[in-house]
């Protein structure tokens, strides 16, 4: 057992983290071959039942069986946690390595456009680029994965600034390597380490951003199932049907702490110093 | 301190510059025509290049900018097509709402959040930290829309100490204008005072290691009076960081909470507009509030730069 997997299994946090993660991540794949029953077929017969046997979280206002919207709920959120992430992280990245690696006005030029684009949290730039295509899951996935850049920018430019005067850098420099080599040779796989926490830690972030957005009706559309979306039509029967705001909220909120506590403890054995 | 303080002005100005391009570009530039998103694709050609026309999109692009930006700086952001009143007027009267509930949000995370990380802090592995941290963990998780829900579940809809939503306006008088916005204030500042706690408690816990601290301690001064006179001024400049980048947040987590409780502040101003399709108010709206965000940010800077003067001779 490596050293690395020793003070994992220590770390009572992650190890919780990770349980939580790897059981959302489980629901959510096995929701698209399997659910109790069909989360889009309606039953008017069945509306808005309580919690029983037959429907462990009750149904909606449409009949639909909770338990199976809220586990396929979870392959939506978890799709749309990934692209985010992967729109900030591949777009911060590129951005933070150009400006870091080359200084001068370009870097000076970019961090302006990261500082404006921080000024658009995800609601505002999904209420812009609504306004302009209408809603969607698209959107709401763009929306949510531009307002991240910045923060993978900031990491990656502050990395490379670091790292491009040290002697290994320097000597590969040196030995005539050029600028594409040196960079993805020799830097980047360093700044990699921090790259993979903050991934981890903007991801529930993402959850929490598209939940909202698919409440304010600009990310999931109906009738594809949607924590957020849910939560929406919930609102309309709080005192009838109480449990219909409670199941959906309880799956953000535990995917959410799944995924911080990962994150933390990821931070806490990856990158030491930022804890 | 002046060559910091213009350095960041410039900054400042060139991220204000940003913004509004990046606002314009979104509206006016990228694929699809506002003056079609504004009348909907049955419009006829006539009347389309009439409000194209009107709206000043037949002239070149930069012109339209430039004019555009010139007007917002002079606080005139265009005319609302679904209210027929200038989007300023109508951002202005919304700020009624919005601007009080997010000061009563921060209220609520500041109160909440200074005293329980500095408890934390400095009772640290003791159950009271351990109580704190759990709490701020299962704080940053809940959506503050849900957090929302649950209270008008708990006080509107099951104690019926309250209403589920809704805004009589301020003319109602004062509190009960307040009573409307506390719920959503709570639920709004929930997940910041999460965040705060255990900002709060990590800024404190690295002052408690300073050496200035072991000298006070060493001096014989009391753990109150090294805690509150010693540690806390000195934390306070991270604190006063993250809380000024907060109000931001805030700010931007008010649309969706005057969504849960139907108040009519900014956030349901443009949401309404996306529906009625007034693209100007959705365009006044983001510009606005992103640009609180980035003077929000430049405040920040300004005051990091003066508490600690470090910054300011990096």
């Amino acid at each position: 057992m490596s050293k690395a997997s020793r003070q994992a299994a220590r770390h009572g946090s992650f190890l919780l983290g990770a349980a939580i993660t790897a059981g959302i991540v489980l629901v959510a794949v096995l929701s698209l071959v399997y659910t109790p029953r069909d989360p889009l077929s309606m039953d008017l017969d069945a509306r808005l039942l309580a919690p029983s046997d037959a429907h462990p979280m009750g149904t909606d206002q449409f009949g639909r069986d909770l338990l199976s919207r809220v586990m396929r709920g979870a392959a939506a959120s978890l799709v749309v946690g990934a692209v985010a992430v992967a729109i900030g992280m591949g777009a911060g990245v590129l951005l933070g390595m150009l400006g870091g690696y080359f200084g001068g006005a370009l870097d000076e030029a970019l961090m302006r456009i990261m500082d404006a684009v921080y000024g658009f949290p995800a609601v505002l730039s999904a209420l812009l680029v609504t306004a302009a295509f209408g809603p969607g899951i698209v959107i709401s996935m763009v929306a949510v994965g531009v307002a991240s850049v910045p923060i993978f920018a900031r990491l990656t430019r502050g990395n490379f600034l670091t790292l491009r005067e040290r002697e290994f850098v320097l000597a590969a420099r040196a030995l005539g390597a050029r600028d594409w080599t040196i960079i993805r040779r020799h830097i980047l796989p360093n700044t990699l380490g921090p790259l993979i926490v903050q991934a981890t830690i903007s991801f529930p972030v993402a959850i929490l951003a598209e939940a909202a957005l698919s409440y304010l009706g600009l990310g999931t559309q109906p009738p594809n199932p949607s924590w957020g979306l849910m939560l929406k039509d919930a609102q309309s029967f709080l005192g009838r049907s109480p449990w219909y705001a409670l199941f959906p909220g309880c799956a953000i909120a535990v995917a959410v702490l799944g995924f911080n506590l990962l994150g933390d403890g990821l931070r806490d054995l990856l990158d030491p110093r930022a804890s | 301190m002046r060559r910091y303080v213009l350095r960041r002005l410039g900054a400042f100005v060139a991220t204000l510059g940003v913004v509004s391009v990046l606002v314009f570009v979104v509206i006016r530039v990228l694929p699809g025509d506002p003056a079609l998103i504004i009348m909907g694709t049955e419009a006829s050609p006539e009347a389309a290049a009439a409000l194209r026309r009107a709206m000043g999109l037949d002239r070149p692009i930069p012109v339209q900018y430039l004019e555009w930006v010139a007007g917002a700086l002079r606080g005139d952001l265009g005319r609302s097509i679904q209210y027929d009143v200038p989007v300023g007027n109508l951002i202005l009267s919304r700020l009624r709402v919005t601007l009080p509930l997010t000061l009563l949000a921060a209220l609520f995370m500041t109160t909440l959040a200074l005293p329980l990380g500095v408890y934390a802090a400095t009772h640290q592995r003791r159950l009271g930290d351990y109580v704190a941290m759990v709490a701020s963990q299962l704080g940053i998780a809940v959506p503050s829309f849900w957090a929302g829900l649950l209270l008008i579940l708990v006080f509107a809809v099951q104690l019926g100490w309250t209403r589920a939503g809704g805004f009589d306006g301020w003319q109602a008088g004062i509190w009960p204008g307040l009573r409307s916005l506390i719920l959503p204030g709570i639920a709004l500042g929930l997940i910041q005072a999460a965040i705060l706690t255990r900002t709060t408690r990590s800024a404190v816990l690295d002052v408690l290691r300073a050496d200035h601290v072991r000298t006070a301690r060493a001096k014989g001064l009391s753990e109150r009076v090294v805690a509150w006179k010693h540690v806390l001024r000195n934390a306070l400049i991270t604190i006063v960081t993250i809380l000024g980048l907060q109000l931001g947040q805030l700010l931007a987590g008010s649309i969706v909470l005057e969504n849960v409780f139907y108040l009519p502040g900014l956030g349901r101003l443009a949401l309404g507009a996306i529906s009625a399709r007034d693209l100007p108010v959705v365009q006044g709206v983001v510009l606005f509030v992103a640009a609180v965000i980035v003077t929000l940010n430049f405040a920040v800077d300004l005051l990091y730069g003066l508490l600690d003067p470090r910054i300011r001779y990096e």
